[in-house]
């Protein structure tokens, strides 16, 4: 039981970990995360890494819808530049993995930060539909520069080898994407501690004050542009190294609604939210599968009509979430907390 | 890559072309409508185009109506749908902030394919044959029957529209909630009907539209990609303007068939997507839409 938690100074109050509860069950989360591959194997462990890839790309697009509020309808083909790019490297160089994973993310961003120059003369909805044509043009560079991103037929990515250990199997892949996602998602956390990510907030807020107040809207947008680039083409190089193969139809435009619905479902605009929302939309196909596999004794065309369920699942949860739940799962997790920590004084 | 082309071809191209334009032109139409009184971008104009294509092939080849019944009663089916989006999705969220409402309709999009799959399966289909099939011959041109009579029909649509919003009441009730919705519910104009009429107006022209596409290249769960050409046309044309839509859609059919014609069809979209970059950072409020964006 917890009565309640004094901040003195501005820092406590802006501390990574608030109270010695949050502390205790970070370190829960670092445990359950490492103990994870003694229980879980093959099936489970690709879904555990899988989940992760989508936590790093989820977390980019709500530093860049959910905080800085600039939709955007193209961050699956950032993922796709970074998978593209670890598939280049790798295959043509050699190059190791980490530094592939680097460039990946540098390429991405760079190519973010051109997707955001628009962002100088538009806002909110065109936004949008200027990333969607920026996904629609990178999507056709992927098909026609065929020397770089081998077309139609796309790119086989080698193992990814760290150490000269080789990580083929989800199993092992495990220890490299778990620590990167860690990580990724830390330090998304601690950016909304620094001015950047202070700055970003206030532009979502409001970008007239934000201006107001001195903070260069043009180029804290690109950066937010930049950062959640970086982040999606991180993703997109780990699921190079997930999937060992890179084709233009890899990434459609609706991996890019995929991780928007993520951001909503999750709660835009909160770390947790990010985890959540990822976690939560990666496993609902899994699920529907299940269920599709236990009803077909009973109706045997349930597989079929998994896809197209599955496609008004997701609109049944992006809109239901918008309507009745708009901050998301986290919000729930927040109103969860709060119990317990008010717990037995109000209910 | 550079095909020969002579003056006949290039007059083909460009009939064909403005033929596809005016589709274009009339689902612009109908985003406009939906735009001009809530102020929703509907990113699902497209899914709706594709699910009025479907219930006409359901009434017209499913239950095997004959098109002058099977036409009218996909019309109201598609104005309960409207009706119904609105109702369940668009009017919760009406206070809520514009990006939310643009949102729901990514969902919606999400769950009019599922839905359309799921009744009718992922398959491409034919219409039926319902429009003449004698080529017409304008000089030495030939345009293909369906192409011409889906463009005098499209033509017909929108400049009845355009008619209707200048002069019936309605049309001016839809224009006065455009301008100030606080201002138009005090001098008595019921604002809630006025959204919900618009979203049922423009699912009846969305799904026009669709039979007429479907007629001339099929139909499938996938030909809401048709709604991307739509987001530039509405762009280019300025996101409140029927007249703008009606140009713009002309010119973007154009100039996709040209590009296909000339590049090959890969670079369709690539060059309407490219063009629409350009709009959006020189002329962002379109070529005949209200100057409403900050720049900042």
């Amino acid at each position: 039981m917890r009565i309640a938690t004094a901040k003195e100074s501005y820092a406590a109050d802006e501390a990574l970990f608030k109270t010695d509860t949050q502390r205790v069950w970070f370190a829960a989360l670092i445990v359950a995360l490492f103990a994870y591959p003694l229980i879980g194997s093959g099936y489970w462990m690709f879904l555990a890494v899988l989940v992760m890839i989508n936590v790093i790309s989820t977390t980019g697009l709500n530093i860049l819808t959910g905080y800085t509020g600039q939709v955007s309808l193209g961050h699956a083909a950032f993922m796709a530049v970074g998978a593209y790019c670890v598939a280049f490297f790798d295959g043509r160089f050699g190059t190791p993995v980490l530094l592939n994973l680097v460039i990946a993310g540098a390429i991405a961003a760079a190519i973010g930060i051109l997707v955001g120059l628009p962002s100088l003369r538009i806002k909110g909805l065109y936004l949008a539909i200027a990333t969607l044509a920026a996904s629609v043009i990178l999507h056709f560079v992927f098909l026609n520069w065929t020397p770089v991103t081998g077309g139609l037929r796309g790119l086989n990515v080698p193992t990814a080898s760290v150490l000269g250990i080789e990580l083929a199997t989800p199993e092992r892949l495990y220890w490299l994407i778990m620590p990167i996602a860690v990580v990724m998602v830390l330090a998304a956390r601690n950016l909304f501690r620094t001015r950047i990510g202070r700055a970003f907030i206030a532009i979502r807020d409001r970008d007239i004050s934000a201006e107001i107040i001195g903070i260069p809207l043009f180029k804290y947008k690109l950066i937010s542009f930049a950062i959640s680039s970086f982040y999606a083409g991180v993703a997109g190089g780990l699921w190079a190294y997930l999937f060992r193969v890179v084709t233009p139809e890899s990434f459609p435009a609706l991996a890019s609604i995929f991780f928007l619905a993520a951001v909503i479902v999750g709660g835009a605009g909160t770390i947790v939210g990010a985890i959540f929302g990822a976690v939560f939309m990666t496993l609902v196909p899994e699920l529907l599968k299940l269920i599709a596999a236990l009803i077909t004794p009973w109706y045997p065309d349930a597989p079929i009509y998994l896809a197209p369920v599955r496609n008004v699942v997701f609109g049944v949860l992006i809109v239901g979430f918008l309507i009745f739940e708009p901050m998301g799962l986290a919000e729930m997790w927040r109103r969860i907390r709060r119990f317990f920590a008010l717990w037995p004084f109000r209910t | 890559m550079f095909a020969n082309i002579d003056l006949v071809d290039l007059v083909e191209t460009s009939l064909a072309g403005l033929g596809t334009g005016a589709l274009l032109a009339l689902t612009g139409v109908a985003f406009v409508i939906i735009y001009k009184a809530t102020k929703v971008i509907n990113l699902a104009i497209g899914e709706m185009l594709m699910v009025g294509a479907f219930v006409f092939y359901g009434f017209s080849a499913g239950l095997a109506l004959p098109i002058w019944a099977a036409i009218p009663a996909t019309l109201v089916v598609a104005a309960l749908v409207g009706g119904v989006i609105e109702r369940l999705m668009i009017r919760p969220l009406m206070k809520d902030n514009p990006i939310s409402v643009f949102m729901v309709t990514i969902g919606l999009s999400s769950i009019l394919i599922g839905l359309a799959e799921i009744i009718w399966t992922a398959e491409p289909r034919r219409l039926p044959e319902f429009l003449p099939s004698q080529p017409v011959i304008i000089g030495e041109a030939f345009v293909a029957s369906k192409t011409a009579y889906s463009f005098l029909i499209a033509a017909a649509v929108v400049s009845a529209l355009i008619t209707v919003f200048a002069f019936w009441r309605g049309g001016v009730a839809l224009r006065a909630t455009a301008t100030d919705r606080a201002a138009a519910s005090s001098v008595g104009i019921n604002v809630a009907g006025v959204f919900s009429f618009s979203w049922m107006l423009a699912s009846v022209v969305a799904a026009l539209a669709g039979i007429l596409v479907g007629s001339v290249g099929g139909i499938s769960s996938a030909m809401g990609l048709f709604g991307l050409s739509v987001f530039v046309v509405v762009i280019l044309g300025g996101l409140d303007s029927i007249a703008g839509a009606l140009i713009a859609g002309l010119f973007v059919g154009w100039l996709e068939a040209m590009v296909g014609r000339v590049f090959g069809g890969e670079f369709k979209l690539v060059a309407t997507f490219s063009i629409l970059l350009i709009v959006l950072t020189v002329r962002p409020y379109g070529l005949f839409g209200t100057h409403e964006i900050e720049r900042l």
